[in-house]
């Protein structure tokens, strides 16, 4: 019956090409945008840390104050001395602080000139807490952190460049015009967004290259590489001053299991900020937030304006073909009342009216499918003409979007002949048996 | 013409007049806001630097090793030396930034030291008395730096200036009568900075949303910043040498020291390129906007197209008998655009409705700005042509059905 159903609507769908053709380059192109769209959109918006989003917090202080803060929110990062206290205060299970790093790699093995790098500055908990797989070795631990050892973990991109892919674990590395040694080296890791470092960054940039110690880092006064942001007049003559000054410039994360322990270090932040309002270092009273991963992501508004509106007026685009699509399936259904008719008088069931035109619609869905995977891999390709380059290469085509944009199709055109099917059902046969 | 008889056949075709109303609306809202977006995007594109665009490149220098601020000032001068030395080279200044870099250094600007609630903010840049030359722009009060007055600062030391030069834009907003030149304001310090020079115009670092505020307001502070890091060097090639000027002056910084690292791919850039690379979101933007109006138009245009035809053919046998009856081949052709019109009033009048509604929707969630009013009025007048030419082809094959159908089938 299936078979026999295509077969009918093939038939039919020859019979007006230029209809039919409409039909389909109308679904094609508005499943196409819809799912080009989608695919930055998808990338650009996914859960970096599914396993673990709910349970990594980024914790604010605002040492700004009314004066300063952001219209009532804190501020983005943390100040050296605030940082310093969260760290000391060890409440979380685990902790790290980081700042984004970029320093040149010194000659080295069989290369003679030195190349640039860029990482991040980190304490040795990042590593357990963002669950980042390793290749080689580990990362480093605690103790490291406390005796500020020169330690360093490598991308494995990194790795390949620096020693040919080689295990490179014990062996040193000069950053920066200083010895690091390597501990570790980590697999491809580049969660998208990169939630961890959202300050002064889009989230979308090249992975690190290395990941150096936070302490030694520190110790060599490696500057930041990212946003350092100060409020109100301040007096800024050398390092020391500005650790101790207002400017913001550290991104703290915590990793928290339960409900617990997320309103054990809400209140803790809470009374650090009184402590520090006692202490007369804050004229304000306590004002602190705790936002997990999702929420981290929200407030910071990593999805770029352009994927949601291009989303947006794709999917309007999308209806507005499903719209033209009623109209010309409207026209050619009720073209064949006639046919419609004769078949109905011959006995076909109002059921199997519905059957033959829905059959014919998702045949129309196919096809236009077919169209927008077309058109979707083209437009992928060409994606970098219309999104930023570090967004544009996220867009990509896998299995999961070439179900959807041949599922979306189907179901949006068989969606759309439900209407035109009913009244193709609705004739009746004893009065076009008669005028025609 | 009566509209009655044209009511009275539509109320039979109540879904299909449906139909093309409503797809009408949403393209009128789509297609609408869409051109908004372009308009937006390409007038923040197209807005200028004040820069000599054309002859200008920037070279990124990062120094290979941990250099103390005495060693990263003398490989600056050294390296200033050598470019400005170049054939192709016009004159080279240091900066810690360029225009359209994407981001960089920006202050708050008070007007008193007690002052809390920032003035107003500026974009920083740190450079020498070649920089007004290299740039291209053009000095309008005042006088250039000295170069005594040009002095080596570290980052994060305490070498604030006394003496800046600020763009117009900023001397307006500081001083709104005019009177900016020899007056002072305050940058997020306790003292004072004094403003000898006024330049005409110089875009910001950065020309994201939130500095739309302020737009073109930079300072000019007479510092060489001396960063553990690296630096950038503007350079302005003599006009035609660019490509030249380009080559030779990565050869002579290489040649100058090894222990440095500028990027094959983008260390040394063009300011066109750089332009490329500040708007191409902007630019990204207006190109799918444009490619969803056009396949949209195109779309709603034959969806009338397939409609009215069917219609037309529906309705042979009512066209022969109007004819027979005396209708003019006019009447008919004026009857089918008549009946569009009418469609298309009650689309676009839905679709304003639509337009405003997302435009305000857009405004609460995607940082947009109020539709202007022809907009609206110049998005109606297409559609309403759209549909009229979309009606034509099929209304002129109704004109010309011949009164002998009438007597056929009867």
């Amino acid at each position: 019956m299936f078979a026999y159903y295509f077969d009918l609507a093939l038939r039919s769908l020859k019979r007006n090409p230029v209809l039919t053709g409409l039909m389909v380059v109308a679904i094609g192109f508005g499943v196409a945008a819809s799912m080009i769209t989608y695919s930055v959109f998808r990338a650009v918006s996914g859960d970096p840390i599914p396993d673990k989003s709910a349970r990594l917090f980024a914790p604010q202080i605002d040492s700004w104050g009314p004066e300063h803060n952001l219209k009532g929110e804190p501020p983005l990062a943390l100040n050296y001395v605030d940082a310093m206290a969260l760290m000391h205060a060890h409440i979380a299970k685990r902790q790290t602080l980081l700042y984004p790093v970029s320093l040149p790699v010194l000659p080295a093995g069989n290369r003679s000139l030195p190349a640039k790098g860029s990482g991040y500055a980190v304490y040795g908990d990042f590593f357990r807490m963002f669950e980042v797989p390793f290749l080689y070795g580990d990362g480093w631990s605690t103790a490291q952190d406390e005796s500020r050892a020169a330690v360093v973990v490598l991308s494995e991109e990194f790795n390949q460049k620096q020693f040919g892919g080689a295990n490179s674990v014990g062996r040193e590395i000069n950053i920066g015009g200083h010895d690091y040694r390597i501990v570790g080296v980590t697999r491809h890791w580049n969660p998208v967004p990169r939630f961890y470092s959202l300050f002064g960054s889009s989230g979308f940039g090249r992975p690190a290259d290395f990941y150096v110690s936070f302490t030694r880092a520190l110790d060599l006064r490696t500057d930041t590489a990212g946003n350092n942001s100060c409020r109100g007049t301040i007096k800024m003559s050398g390092w020391d001053d500005w650790l101790h000054s207002n400017c913001v410039w550290i991104e703290p994360w915590v990793e928290l299991d339960n409900a617990n322990e997320v309103a054990r270090y809400r209140s803790f932040l809470e009374a650090y900020s009184a402590d520090q309002q006692r202490a007369g270092r804050f004229s304000w009273a306590p004002n602190v937030r705790l936002r997990d991963v999702t929420e981290w992501l929200e407030y910071m508004r990593v999805v770029p304006p352009e994927s949601r509106i291009s989303l947006l007026v794709s999917l309007g685009f999308l209806v507005i073909c499903l719209v033209n699509t009623i109209g010309l399936l409207l026209a050619k259904f009720m073209r064949r009342a006639g046919e419609i008719g004769v078949r109905r008088a011959l006995g076909a069931s109002r059921r199997e009216i519905y059957m033959q035109f829905l059959m014919e619609a998702a045949t129309v869905g196919l096809f236009g499918g077919l169209l927008g995977l077309l058109l979707t891999a083209a437009g992928i390709s060409g994606v970098g003409l219309l999104f930023r380059p570090e967004i544009a290469r996220l867009a990509h085509v896998d299995l999961v979007l070439v179900a959807m944009t041949l599922g979306v199709a189907v179901t949006a055109t068989v969606v759309a002949a439900f209407y035109p099917t009913w009244r193709a059902a609705q004739v009746q046969p004893a009065w076009h048996l008669k005028t025609n | 013409m009566h509209v009655q008889p044209i009511l009275a056949a539509l109320r039979r075709h109540k879904a299909g007049t449906a139909l093309i109303a409503l797809q009408i609306a949403l393209t009128l809202a789509i297609v609408c806001n869409a051109l908004f977006i372009i308009h937006q995007r390409l007038s923040h594109l197209s807005e200028p630097t004040g820069i000599d665009e054309a002859n200008l490149f920037v070279i990124e220098s990062q120094w290979a090793g941990d250099l103390s601020n005495q060693q990263v000032d003398s490989q600056i001068q050294s390296d200033l030396a050598a470019l400005r030395q170049l054939p192709g080279v016009r004159d080279a200044a240091p900066s810690n930034s360029y225009p359209l870099r994407g981001g960089g250094w920006d202050d708050f600007i008070m007007m008193t030291p007690e002052q809390k609630e920032k003035t107003t903010d500026a974009s920083v840049y740190l450079s020498d008395e070649h920089l007004l030359d290299t740039l291209g722009v053009k000095l309008i009060a005042g006088r250039n730096f000295r170069p005594d007055e040009i002095e080596p600062m570290g980052e994060r030391e305490d070498k604030m200036p006394s003496v800046a030069i600020v763009t117009k834009a900023l001397a307006d907003k500081l001083y709104p009568d005019g009177s900016a030149l020899g007056k002072t304001f305050y940058s997020m310090s306790p003292r004072p900075i004094t403003i000898i020079g006024i330049i005409e115009r110089l875009q910001r670092q950065e020309v994201d949303t939130w500095s739309r505020d302020y737009v073109y307001q930079d300072m000019l502070w007479p510092r060489r910043l001396d960063t553990q890091w690296g630096t950038y060097y503007i350079v302005r090639a003599k006009p035609g040498q660019l490509a030249a000027a380009m080559r030779e002056s990565r050869k002579a910084l290489i040649a100058q020291n090894r222990m440095r690292i500028i990027d094959p791919d983008d260390g040394v850039l063009s300011f066109a390129e750089i332009r490329h690379r500040a708007y191409d979101s902007d630019r990204g933007m207006a190109i799918l906007m444009g490619i969803i109006c056009a396949v949209l138009l195109v779309i709603t245009g034959a969806g009338i197209v397939g409609l009215t035809s069917f219609w037309v053919g529906q309705r042979r046998k009512q066209i022969g008998i109007r004819r027979a009856l005396g209708a003019t081949r006019h009447d008919i052709l004026g009857y089918f655009l008549a009946e569009n019109l009418l469609i298309g009033v009650a689309g676009v009048l839905i679709g304003i409705v639509l337009a405003v509604a997302i435009n305000l929707w857009m405004i609460m969630h995607v940082e947009m700005t109020r539709l202007p009013l022809w907009y609206v009025l110049a998005s109606v007048a297409v559609l309403l042509l759209l549909g009229q030419g979309a009606a034509l082809a099929p209304a002129l094959r109704a004109s010309r059905v011949s009164p002998v159908v009438a007597t056929r089938t009867i």
